[in-house]
């Protein structure tokens, strides 16, 4: 009797994934029918390499969603750090992977300092990494306004170097980074006592406090780790570019957030897949990939679309939670204590 | 040291050290005792019942001892060693683990993870899955519960959770738990599944603090008892040696020498056709399906002990909280009860017991609590006048004598009873037909005490219907046309005219249902 339970309990939790895959797949077939060059291995190569900046960012966003938290900072902490790549390696003349592990060190400390402030200062997410976004961005533009080029040997080696598929399909260093954030992702929340402990902070803070977790640790570490991810991205962000900009990953936190909740994620936390949110920024690059063929669609397309499939998404899954509760599989824990006479 | 209390409890027969010792605890918030001086001791392999109504300082016992909140004096014992814990945390690696009635658990975790979040065996900093359910499915095959502990916690009843609670506490080698009323959202057959993992622990030598509001469930699986009364310990006794009347006197402090408050010779209220009458009403899990009659110009009251369905009864009376069964008749017609506003505009009005969070609006003026509810009534678009809101404040504040008497001053400077009354005038202002109050007479002064009671009596005899929560047995005496008594979330037994007396209400909560489950 024991394994037939789990069947449609775990079905469940994976049909939004399920979905987001299909929705993927469907999508990716009818670009093909109507683009015969489309279903090609360079199509798919430059899909990973395009959106590699986002899909880093988006594990780590997938880590703090599911802890019941928000991060918006991670654009301007991606704009910060290309603008911060180029003055230090340009300007300062720091070698590029010093300068490299000075940006994540200081983007895990900004993370760090967030994820303090929310959980000692016992303050809503929303509005500390709110904060956080502005004193970023800010900060970037003090470093410099303009759009400077990286000139650094290293920059051309990086952009150089790929796995060759033949017919122009290339494995670019930003796509490999991004496909090992992923499956580490995957490692570190799956299957480790730190990612159980993310699951459980969504699921309940107090009771996982009760339960013993040291859930002061755990969101100082969530934190740190969607900023140290976003430091990572604004490197590759800033290899993909060449370039540091203070205005570069504007509106890349929702993106992200977007790129989250199409993957399956719930918005309210407890539940969700990294695999997910990798799918939901492949469909975002799909979109934007099927309207640069087109040629004649406004680029601005690509945000309508995603934002209709927001819509669906979270629908459908408001949907098949809906359907899990009628089941009556998931009884509310006492809800009716608070009477008594 | 300290004084010994005439009422500690002996030490068990055995002369064995108790497992746990509570001593002289006291403990005071901004000046008001919630513990004085409590002592408890709990044997090995002993379920011991800790008992008490509202604010008799069970919870407050509890987070003390452990270490949730810090005690002023006392000391505590476990296994004759001082111990001191400062958190929850702290008592659960002294060996003190608790359970509480909402499943302090990850509900969106497997059931494995569950029971080892924290502590899971893991290789190179994985978790090892497979090692983990096979030792999950073994902790849980010692309470009897062959589950699927990879599926989510929520996907099983509320019963299983509070066992895998349960298995968690006592695989982290816990050797006293406490129970913090975890069959309050049980179903009987759910209940006998708890018990049977109570039992084995009982048997394993682990002794057990059980909270519940059931005397049913005491008697079923309870060694020995401890009464807790405003703060004190008001004895202490092993179940064979406390009846269930004797209990219930402990419990609402009642002797029955005490002989009955002189029942005024009131004229059973010139009863006239029944304001609204329930029929087979109830909600399945939480009142079960009751009569009630309520005539114009009576007062029905409904005593109980904490727990047993007072409040319940009269939030589904209301609308608060929607029946699954039974009919509404006001004069006459059936009516629908679906919610407050339904409520209202069938003329009920409803005085809650949270005074603080369901009542009054701290920051608005006495005037405009008062006013609130006949606004609501009338709706946004007929807005009361400046000059009707003054009349009306006026008015009420003269006739209840809320002091002090200005309108304008914020209802939460105001005292306990002066609040009440303003509480009172919000719903007498929209001329109810039915007014349901919900203890109107805890936590205010004596003085005010009478007059609101006086004020009960006036307004029955002007013809209002009333139904009237409340714990003080005395009271309820001197008022009500019809004392209905609940228990164990029924109405079990309905008292009128002569028969209304305290040691006929006392016997009436204490009695043992026929057919009810079998105490040991």
């Amino acid at each position: 009797m024991t394994s037939s339970i789990s069947a449609p309990a775990a079905l469940g939790r994976l049909l939004p994934v399920l979905a987001t895959t299909l929705v993927f797949i469907a999508g990716f077939l009818v670009c093909a029918s109507i683009y015969p060059n489309f279903a090609s291995m360079r199509v798919v190569m430059n899909l990973l390499t395009d959106n590699a900046f986002l899909g880093i960012v988006a594990v780590g966003m997938t880590f703090v969603i599911i802890s019941g938290g928000i991060d918006l900072s991670v654009g301007s902490v991606i704009g910060f750090t290309t603008v911060f790549l180029a003055l230090a390696i340009e300007r300062w003349g720091v070698p590029p992977l010093v300068a490299f592990a000075m940006i994540l060190l200081i983007c895990a400390a900004f993370g760090a300092g967030m994820g303090a402030v929310i959980q000692y200062f016992d303050l809503p997410p929303f509005i500390v990494t709110l904060a956080g976004m502005f004193l970023a961005r800010g900060l970037s533009f003090l470093l410099s306004t303009q759009s400077i080029p990286i000139n650094a040997e290293l920059y051309s080696h990086l952009s150089d170097y790929a796995l060759r598929f033949g017919a122009g399909a290339r494995l670019t260093v930003p796509a490999m980074i991004m496909l090992a954030v992923v499956a580490s992702g995957m490692v570190l929340l799956h299957l480790t006592r730190f990612g159980a402990n993310v699951y459980a902070l969504g699921g309940s803070r107090t009771a996982t406090a009760l339960m013993g977790v040291n859930v002061n640790r755990s969101t100082v570490l969530i934190y740190t780790l969607s900023s140290a991810l976003a430091g990572l991205s604004g490197i590759v962000f800033s290899l993909y570019t060449s370039s540091g900009y203070s205005l570069s990953a504007v509106g890349v936190e929702l993106d992200a957030i977007a790129a989250v909740v199409i993957g399956g994620t719930l918005l309210s936390g407890g539940y969700g897949f990294v695999f997910g949110s990798f799918v939901g920024v492949l469909i975002q690059g799909l979109i934007q990939t099927y309207i640069s063929f087109d040629g004649t669609l406004s680029s601005w397309w690509a945000k309508i679309a995603t934002g209709l499939l927001l819509f669906a998404f979270i629908a459908f899954q408001q949907l098949t939670l809906h359907i899990a509760g009628r089941s009556g599989r998931r009884p509310r824990l006492a809800t009716a204590g608070a009477a008594q006479s | 040291m300290q004084t010994l209390d005439p009422l500690l409890p002996p030490s068990p027969a055995t002369g064995h050290v108790p497992l746990l010792q509570v001593t002289g605890f006291s403990k005071a918030f901004a000046g008001f005792p919630a513990l004085d001086r409590v002592n408890l001791n709990l044997g090995h392999g002993e379920i011991h019942a800790l008992l008490g109504e509202n604010g008799a300082g069970k919870s407050t016992l509890i987070k003390t001892i452990t270490g949730v909140v810090a005690r002023d004096a006392g000391q505590l014992r476990l296994d004759g060693v001082d111990i001191a814990p400062r958190s929850a945390g702290e008592a659960l690696t002294a060996g003190i683990a608790t359970v509480y009635q909402e499943v302090n658990l990850a509900p969106n975790l497997s059931v494995a993870q569950n029971l080892f979040l924290g502590r899971q065996p893991t290789r190179f900093g994985l978790v090892r899955e497979r090692e983990m359910r096979r030792r999950a499915q073994a902790l849980l095959a010692e309470f009897g519960l062959s589950i699927d502990v990879g599926a989510p916690l929520e996907s099983y009843s509320v019963a299983i959770q509070h066992i895998v609670a349960i298995a968690r506490a006592v695989d982290q080698s816990a050797r006293v738990l406490i129970l913090d009323e975890p069959t309050a959202s049980l179903d009987a057959q759910e209940v006998e599944v708890l018990f049977a993992v109570m039992r084995q622990l009982k048997a394993r030598g682990i002794g057990i603090l059980f909270v519940t509001h059931f005397l049913d469930q005491v008697y079923a699986v309870c060694d020995r008892i401890t009464v807790l009364r405003n703060g004190r310990l008001a004895g202490s006794a092993p179940i064979a040696e406390l009846p269930r009347i004797e209990l219930v006197k402990l419990m609402l402090g009642r002797e029955l020498s005490e002989a009955t408050a002189a029942r005024p010779a009131r004229a059973p209220g010139a009863s006239g056709a029944p304001v609204a009458a329930f029929t087979g009403y109830g909600k399945t899990g939480y009142v079960a399906p009751f009569d009630l009659d309520l005539p114009a110009g009576h007062v029905v009251a409904l005593a109980g002990l904490l727990g047993s369905g007072r409040t319940e009864t009269v939030r589904l009376v209301f609308g608060a909280e929607k029946a699954d069964c039974g009919t509404v008749r006001t004069a006459g017609a059936v009516a629908a009860v679906g919610s407050p506003r339904e409520a209202m505009r069938l003329g009920f009005g409803y005085c809650p017991e949270e005074r603080k969070t369901e009542g009054i609006v701290a920051d608005l003026s006495v005037r405009e609590n008062i006013v609130l509810a006949l606004q609501a009534q009338r709706g946004p678009l007929r807005p009361l006048s400046r000059r009707e809101q003054d009349e009306i404040a006026a008015r009420f504040i003269r006739l209840l004598d809320i002091r002090p008497p200005d309108p304008s001053r914020p209802i939460g400077l105001l005292s306990g009873g002066n609040q009440q009354k303003a509480l009172l005038a919000r719903w007498l202002a929209t001329k109810p037909r039915l007014l349901i109050l919900d203890e109107p007479t805890r936590g205010i002064d004596v003085g005010a005490h009478a007059e609101i009671i006086k004020l009960i009596r006036e307004l029955c005899d002007e013809g209002m219907a009333l139904l009237v929560v409340s714990s003080e047995l005395d009271e309820i005496v001197t008022y009500a046309d019809e004392v209905i008594v609940l228990r164990d979330r029924a109405h079990v037994a309905r008292l009128t005219g002569s028969q209304i007396d305290v040691p006929a209400i006392l016997a009436a909560i204490a009695d043992t249902p026929p057919g009810a489950a079998a105490t040991a």
